[in-house]
């Protein structure tokens, strides 16, 4: 068990840095580090406030002190993957709506061109 | 292309992609059975000579500075024609399918019915081209699916050879399926009480390339589009209830 807390506390750390690293490089966006940021915080604090886990176990009903910690990183997880999903549906409606009008612009810019005649240079 | 004529005017759009072998012929068919009618062909950011080989053709092009899916390339389309103010449009696939002797008569179709799309449809007389087991299975699968949301038959709602009028268009611009987009787009409409007719049309097998549905992507393609159909219907209601709340 301490074994076990002590992997998933470096793991934290280890998700923290790099998160943080990350931002300093502007390889993530510091909107979207804030919730890797939380959820490596949160899971280093359970890690090590045994008491504060134990009350989570409590809580969720689970036999056991590891698996309400997973399962609180499970759920964490996949709340993230959610969010993530809607922002790359919002990207991606985005993105073609963007390609639509750039095609559109040159289309219409080929246009011009063609109406005032061939190229002078 | 000139700006169009006025209320009256006819634009045939070509969703393309890497169909340099088949493009030319659909484009040149186009021009001889609707002479005068401006030809766009989409290109979805081919590979090969696709362009070249429309343009050479007579056709305009609105080349897609990156691949979007068959719904983005036609809805491009769309918007340049709402954009540009025609009043009808017909859209023909790239891969030499659809015949273009039939698009006089779903022009002819969309002017004096009124309705906002019309359907170029293998099925409509009972004939019609015959498709894979697994697509067939599909198509009696949607059709029976369709018939309640959308009040009346549809023969073949997978056809991409249809035609429609500005009111479509200007619904097309804003809202428009971006993967799968036939069936979608008939619920689209429908959800907006506008009407389709289907015209009885010839289809040829493709002249080159692959439909983009296997018999892998089926499954896909079934539980993608039904996500669609539902989520259009919980749309449309929840709008409806909203507006019966206010």
């Amino acid at each position: 068990m301490d074994r076990l807390l002590n992997v998933t506390a470096a793991l934290s750390l280890v998700l923290l840095i790099l998160v943080l690293v990350s931002v300093r490089r502007a390889h993530i966006r510091v909107e979207y580090s804030v919730s890797w940021l939380a959820a490596a915080a949160v899971m280093l604090l359970l890690s090590r406030a045994r008491p504060l886990l134990e009350a989570v176990r409590r809580w969720s009903g689970l036999p056991d002190t590891p698996l309400s910690l997973f399962l609180f990183a499970g759920g964490v997880f996949v709340l993230m993957f959610f969010r993530f999903s809607v922002v790359i549906s919002h990207l991606r409606d985005d993105n073609i709506a963007l390609a639509q009008r750039l095609a559109m612009l040159e289309f219409h810019l080929g246009q011009v061109r063609k109406s005032i005649g061939p190229n002078e240079n | 292309m000139n700006r169009p004529a006025g209320p009256e005017s006819l634009l045939v759009i070509v969703p393309a992609l890497n169909e340099e072998a088949a493009i030319g012929g659909v484009v040149r068919s186009v021009r001889e059975h609707v002479p005068g009618v401006p030809v766009l062909v989409i290109d979805d950011c081919s590979i090969d000579g696709t362009i070249a080989a429309a343009r050479a053709a007579g056709a305009e092009i609105l080349a897609l500075p990156h691949h979007l899916g068959l719904g983005g390339c036609v809805q491009a389309g769309y918007k340049l024609a709402y954009e540009l103010g025609y009043g009808y449009v017909i859209r023909v696939d790239g891969d030499g399918q659809h015949d273009a002797r039939d698009i006089p008569r779903m022009f002819e179709q969309l002017k004096r019915s009124g309705c906002e799309m019309v359907i170029g449809s293998r099925f409509v007389n009972g004939g019609g081209l015959r498709t894979g087991a697994i697509r067939s299975l599909g198509i009696r699968f949607f059709r029976a699916v369709l018939r309640p949301i959308l009040g009346k038959a549809v023969h073949d709602p997978t056809s991409g050879f249809v035609g429609v009028n500005r009111r479509a268009l200007e619904v097309f611009s804003h809202s428009f399926p971006l993967e799968y987009p036939e069936i979608e787009a008939l619920v689209v409409l429908q959800r907006r009480a506008f009407r389709f007719e289907e015209v009885p049309v010839a289809m040829r097998p493709r002249t080159s390339g692959r439909s983009s549905i296997t018999a892998v992507k089926s499954l896909y393609y079934i539980v993608h589009v039904l996500l669609g159909v539902f989520v259009n219907v919980l749309k449309y209601d929840r709008r409806f209830r909203r507006k019966k709340a206010g």
